[in-house]
């Protein structure tokens, strides 16, 4: 048992490495950062002077090392666009992603389980097949189209909801929340909605299917004729039965929310990291780039190693023998 | 042929009115955004075709000024939506049969070698299929438009686009195919053709690409097809958030990107057309990818 959770945190650091070391690569191979600092006009001298002092000179091993010892300690280096250090410009808009990703994960959760827990029970409703229906037709539309269609239906015509920022957020200091104002409430919600609606769909037909599979079992037949309310049978008996795939599933979803964060945020200019990203992308911003494909793969690789180390926790026959398979 | 039209996939495809229908517009597209220069009315690049009185002129109606009429109306430089379509329709489906092409030729190399070889590099290879499966495809495809770009000198970038993209979207696309090749070489290496070609003296390279490889491409091609619906909708999300194609030669989601500037002014076609042309053609893609599956190889779903 503990060898298998050794050598699965050992899988991790590795791969934690690997992304470091391709961030490492762009960060130090792609874009010129002598250029970028001093611009193209620069002496000689003031060039060497640069070069010796970022230390590009050093060893590559040494210089990969210096690199993951900085990014340690939060130090990314310098915005080429903006001037500003990587790490300031991404706590400054880490709330206002994160906010934005709870929201969606509360009304994907939420929504999904329920949605799915009645299409199992009606399952030949009519109300239960339009669902289902409408749900498959959302999944092949592109996220950013359902964004699009939002901001036109209830910002343009309707005129609800804003289209485009967070409205006034509360500086508590360390954190800027939306969550205090109405028009931060108000702002949240096309975004919440359109971010989540893919996640919303994923577990809605999940916990659809977990849902007819348990409903088929002896014990629910059982309880039904030991004439328990349909209510006790659905909700404390079933439901409780298949909510470990949902949620490790909703687990491994967090890491999705994370990348359509950047679409949902560049339609809805939402001052977050994924905005911040694209921005990143399209002028070539070589450290936030780096930095930020740190960050997001430290954190895909922490969601799998804890769900597989869940996994390891929820079933014993697990432990005995390999991990999955597909892993980080 | 004779033989295609007795087989049970013809048959089949005979009884599925959703794949008939789904098929006939994907065709639909495809041959309309090869003759899109002999279809579309205008050339909606050549800047000498464009009149400015034109612009947003709305569907069907004529022009306040010009008194001309468009089917689809105009944008605000007076570009007629309808080429503007056509000739977007083709740069989203050269992107998207390109990026495939290359996913392909990629991913059933990496899985035939992976697969036949073995060893340390079939470790290697999956190990990294493993790795690029955890992050979503459209970030790495992302990432890989970023570094393409930073590595090209500021002048190139905008000619190069097109092929960046392709080669964005190729690469983050290929782990699929790797890993069903690679399941079905490891199956037909057993088998006693291969052992009599190894006997006989044939070297890696001919038993793996005469021999094995016709025998594992049927579920390629249903991949394929679904991948081409996957990157489509790639394509269009890099293009409307502004790293993919370049305004001098949009693609649908760039002309989607265009369009939503222009929602709020009430020019409204600008953005529905092309939105609902996307529409159109990633999902009779994805039916279609869909039903093959189903048909050719139901153990893949």
């Amino acid at each position: 048992m503990l060898l298998i959770i050794l050598r699965r945190l050992g899988q991790s650091v590795f791969v934690l490495f690997l992304v470091a070391f391709i961030s490492f690569m762009i960060f130090r191979y792609v874009g010129n950062p002598v250029d970028n600092l001093l611009g193209q006009e620069a002496t000689t001298e003031r060039r060497e002077a640069l070069i010796e002092s970022l230390g590009l000179n050093d060893p590559l091993h040494e210089q990969y090392f210096g690199f993951v010892f900085r990014a340690l300690q939060f130090d990314f280096g310098v915005s080429y666009r903006t001037g500003e250090p990587v790490a300031e410009m991404i706590l400054n808009r880490l709330p206002a992603t994160i906010e934005l990703a709870l929201v969606s994960a509360v009304f994907a959760i939420l929504l999904g389980v329920v949605a799915g827990v009645y299409t199992a029970i009606n399952r030949r409703g009519f109300i239960a097949n339009t669902i289902l229906s409408t749900s498959l037709i959302g999944v092949s539309l592109p996220t950013f189209l359902i964004g699009v269609l939002l901001i036109w239906v209830f910002a343009v015509e309707l005129k609800w909801l804003p289209s485009f920022g967070r409205g006034t957020s509360v500086d508590l200091g360390f954190w800027s929340t939306g969550f205090l104002t109405v028009s931060g409430l108000k702002s949240l919600i096309l975004p919440g909605i359109m971010l989540g609606l893919y996640q919303m769909t994923l577990i809605m037909r999940l916990t659809r299917a977990e849902m007819l599979e348990v409903l088929r079992q002896d014990y629910i037949k059982f309880a039904k004729a030991r004439g328990l309310s349909d209510r006790t049978v659905y909700f404390g008996h079933a439901l409780k039965n298949t909510l470990v795939p949902v949620i490790t599933i909703a687990g491994l979803q967090l890491g999705s929310i994370v990348a359509f964060a950047i679409i949902t945020e560049t339609v809805f200019q939402w001052p977050g990291v994924g905005l911040m990203f694209i921005n990143a992308v399209y002028f070539v911003d070589i450290p936030v780039m780096s930095a930020y494909l740190l960050l997001v793969g430290t954190l895909f690789v922490l969601i799998n190693l804890i769900v597989d180390l869940l996994y390891l926790l929820i079933d014993p026959r697990l432990r005995d023998g390999q991990l999955r398979g597909a892993e980080s | 042929m004779r033989r295609f039209f007795q087989s049970d996939f013809f048959y089949a495809f005979t009884r599925s009115p959703l794949a008939m229908v789904s098929l006939f517009v994907v065709a639909l597209m495809v041959l309309s955004a090869v003759f899109a220069n002999f279809i579309a009315p205008t050339n909606p690049f050549d800047p000498a075709s464009l009149n400015l009185m034109n612009g947003f002129t709305a569907p069907m109606e004529a022009n306040i000024f010009t008194g001309e009429k468009f089917l689809l109306g105009t944008d605000d430089q007076g570009r007629d939506l309808f080429s503007a379509i056509l000739y977007g329709l083709r740069v989203s489906l050269f992107v998207g049969m390109m990026a495939v092409g290359l996913a392909m030729v990629l991913g059933v190399l990496l899985g035939l070698i992976a697969g036949y070889v073995g060893g340390w590099l079939d470790t290697l290879i999956m190990r990294l299929a493993d790795i690029q499966m955890t992050f979503p495809s459209i970030l790495i495809a992302m990432l890989i438009f970023g570094v393409a770009r930073g590595l090209l000198p500021p002048e190139l970038r905008e000619e190069m686009a097109i092929t960046v993209l392709i080669l964005s979207i190729g690469l983050s696309e290929w782990v699929n195919f790797a890993r069903t090749v690679r399941g079905s070489t490891m199956v037909e290496k057993e088998k006693e053709y291969v052992a009599a070609a190894r006997l006989i003296g044939l070297n890696r390279w001919q038993i793996m690409l005469r021999h094995i490889l016709p025998n594992v491409l049927g579920p390629v091609l249903v991949i394929a097809t679904i991948t081409l619906a996957l990157a489509i909708i790639a394509e269009a999300t890099l293009s409307f958030l502004g790293v993919g194609a370049p305004r001098t030669e949009p693609s649908l989601g760039t002309l989607i990107r265009i369009g939503q500037d222009f929602l709020f002014s009430g020019e409204w076609w600008i953005l529905l057309f092309p939105a609902l042309s996307l529409l159109a053609l990633a999902l009779s893609v994805n039916l279609f990818g869909d039903w093959l599956r189903d048909t050719l190889n139901p153990r893949l779903r």
